[in-house]
């Protein structure tokens, strides 16, 4: 059933549709809470205005994109003040001396190259255990600065499509697995770092360090695509480091909790997720347990915790709970 | 949204919405796919016509490996005492982020002492020694280690470098000074140049701007005086074509083509310039 749970998981992070559990993989318990809802004759609208009165607005937000700005701010001042605190780019830096690598620029170079010298091998070392005690894709959405353009792109995306002046249009979600493996497969064959040529996390990094340059046009283009045609595009269908981080965080102890007995299936969070291939379990009925683990393709950025009305999602580290 | 395959519609002509979605979006994705391949592979055309040839910082791997091992961090950028090194831009292809050094607007004088770039890279894009089995060719090698003439009375005045990355040659005869006779007064290269380098008799630890460190010579000998390497270039007389004598700066064996002789240059354009990735005797 453990084990069960992380496959399934890495299935859909993968681009396998969610689906919906069979009968006997419900537990007792989360049985009895989907009968109750049946029965339940609650004012599902006047609980929520209730609940969005004692809401902070977008805490999580706030945090994230505080941290987000914080950290990229802190490369540039490093360089520009020369006061060596953190030093590099996002695909490599040193914090005080000690070395930290992207994941995804390391695994890249590691390919192309062939060759891994000691310091590149404790730099991804450090960030691979960074990142699997703080959730894999947690990267993506507290760190990535490409994450942070695309994101305000999203809204103006999302504006319009209300608005009803353009159509959203899907990829197959398992397109970016296949990107994966031709990335690694194409810096194999051509010893070329091919990725890191069109990835706008680095690009975007490097202009914020060193000075803009015409990368940034490549970044606008997509940012239009984006924008005009498919909704968030790039981190749903293409990036690579966004996958590589999502194994890291298959069993990661940082992830966003449910609480079926909490939640009204009003499907808010699904509108606002980047990823609602992840929240399919909130759906009315598809809950197999009373307390559930988002999956590891989930990225932590908390918009769902900060929309939900009546706080069945939530930050939890794994373990803390039994020891509280 | 469900995960249910329905079966396919009866064959009544009747078209299945669901289908037909699934069959769009289906092509979409593998028009996507190409796309981004396609788009991604376009930054081998730069690469393999060696478009601009790239001096690179000292220590770099041959360009193949080079491009390969870089992480595009950056990180050597940020040592240099004298910002020589630059990153390059999307025109570069796979070169992007990568990067390189341009001579002639600064060149790399060793005023770090240490090599630091090579210090700084953290994945050995940049190497004090190669490892036996990465590829390297004869003529960049340099015969004896390097003496950096700054710190030639140091009890270790060598660099630790074992390859060059360039050499420097006399491009223009015609063009230069000393061949001509003629000396040189004021800022090697004029007042708006942006350029730094380090003097010993001003600053051992600071460079300054080139500009304010202006010259008055007899006969022109920038070159040679500026050169951070001992032995790399000297004036020679040499006998021309119509049998008279000219001073003409000479290149030795223990280049490692840093630059600063490009840089320091007061003709426009340089008379000497840095082959990048050109050994000795090749």
């Amino acid at each position: 059933m453990m084990a069960n749970k992380y496959f399934e998981s890495v299935r859909v992070m993968l681009g396998g549709e969610p689906r919906k559990p069979e009968p006997a993989e419900y537990t007792e318990e989360a049985k009895a809470i989907h009968f109750y809802k049946k029965t339940e004759t609650l004012d599902f609208i006047a609980l929520k205005k209730e609940a969005r009165a004692h809401q902070k607005k977008a805490k999580w937000l706030k945090r994230r994109w505080t941290a987000l700005l914080a950290i990229n701010l802190l490369f540039v001042v490093s360089f520009w003040l020369d006061i060596q605190i953190l030093e590099g780019a996002l695909t490599a830096s040193r914090m005080l001396g000690f070395h930290l690598i992207d994941l995804n620029s390391a695994l890249q170079v590691m390919l192309a190259h062939k060759h891994i010298i000691v310091n590149l091998l404790i730099g991804t070392g450090t960030v691979f255990v960074l990142w699997l005690l703080l959730g894999g894709r947690t990267f993506c959405s507290w760190v990535c600065p490409y994450h942070f353009l695309a994101e305000n792109a999203e809204r103006l995306h999302v504006w319009l499509v209300e608005k009803k002046k353009i159509t959203d249009h899907a990829f197959h979600r398992g397109v970016r697995a296949v990107f994966w493996v031709l990335f690694a497969l194409m810096a194999i064959l051509t010893g070329y770092t091919v990725f890191e040529t069109i990835s706008p996390t680095g690009i975007v990094s490097r202009a914020l360090i060193y000075g803009p340059g015409l990368a940034l046009g490549w970044v606008g283009l997509l940012l239009l695509f984006e924008v005009f045609y498919s909704r968030r595009a790039w981190c749903r269908y293409v990036c690579p480091i966004g996958l590589t981080y999502g194994f890291v965080g298959v069993f990661s102890p940082l992830h966003v909790t449910y609480r079926l007995a909490d939640c009204h299936h009003e499907g808010e969070c699904r509108r606002v997720c980047e990823v609602p291939h992840v929240l399919d379990c909130v759906i009315k009925g598809r809950a197999p347990d009373a307390q559930l683990d988002i999956g590891a393709d989930c990225t932590r950025c908390g918009m769902c915790i900060d929309v939900c009305p009546s706080g069945a999602l939530a930050f939890e580290i794994k373990g803390l709970r039994k020891i509280m | 949204m469900t995960a249910e395959k329905k079966p396919a519609a009866p064959g009544n002509g009747a078209i299945n919405k669901r289908k037909l979605e699934e069959r769009r979006r289906f092509l979409r994705t593998m028009i996507l796919g190409a796309a981004v391949l396609g788009i991604s592979t376009l930054g081998y055309i730069p690469v393999a016509s060696a478009w601009r040839m790239r001096m690179r910082p000292p220590g770099a791997l041959e360009e193949a490996d080079f491009l390969s091992s870089c992480i595009k961090c950056g990180q050597c950028v940020q040592v240099c005492p004298v910002q020589a090194i630059k990153l390059d831009d999307l025109d570069q292809g796979f070169g992007v982020g990568v990067p390189y050094i341009d001579s002639r607007q600064q060149a790399c004088d060793f005023s770090c002492d240490a090599v630091q770039c090579i210090l700084a890279c953290p994945t050995g894009a940049l190497v004090y020694k190669k490892p036996a089995f990465m590829a390297s060719r004869s003529e960049m090698k340099v015969a004896n280690p390097p003496i950096l003439l700054a710190k030639e009375k140091d009890p270790e005045p060598t660099l630790n470098l074992k390859e060059r990355t360039g050499l420097a040659r006399l491009a223009r005869p015609d063009a230069c000074l000393a061949v001509q006779g003629k000396g040189f007064k004021g800022a090697a290269r004029g007042g708006d140049f942006k350029g730094t380098m380090r003097f010993i008799e001003v600053d051992r630890w600071k460079p300054i701007p080139l500009k304010d460190h202006p010259f008055d010579l007899a006969l022109c000998d920038l070159c040679v005086r500026t050169c951070p390497i001992k032995g790399a270039i000297s004036l020679e007389a040499v006998v021309d074509i119509n049998g008279i004598k000219r001073m003409t700066p000479t290149v030795h064996e223990p280049c490692l083509g840093c630059g600063v002789c490009e840089m320091v240059c007061p003709v426009e354009s340089a008379a000497i310039v840095v082959d990048p990735r050109k050994g000795w005797g090749a």
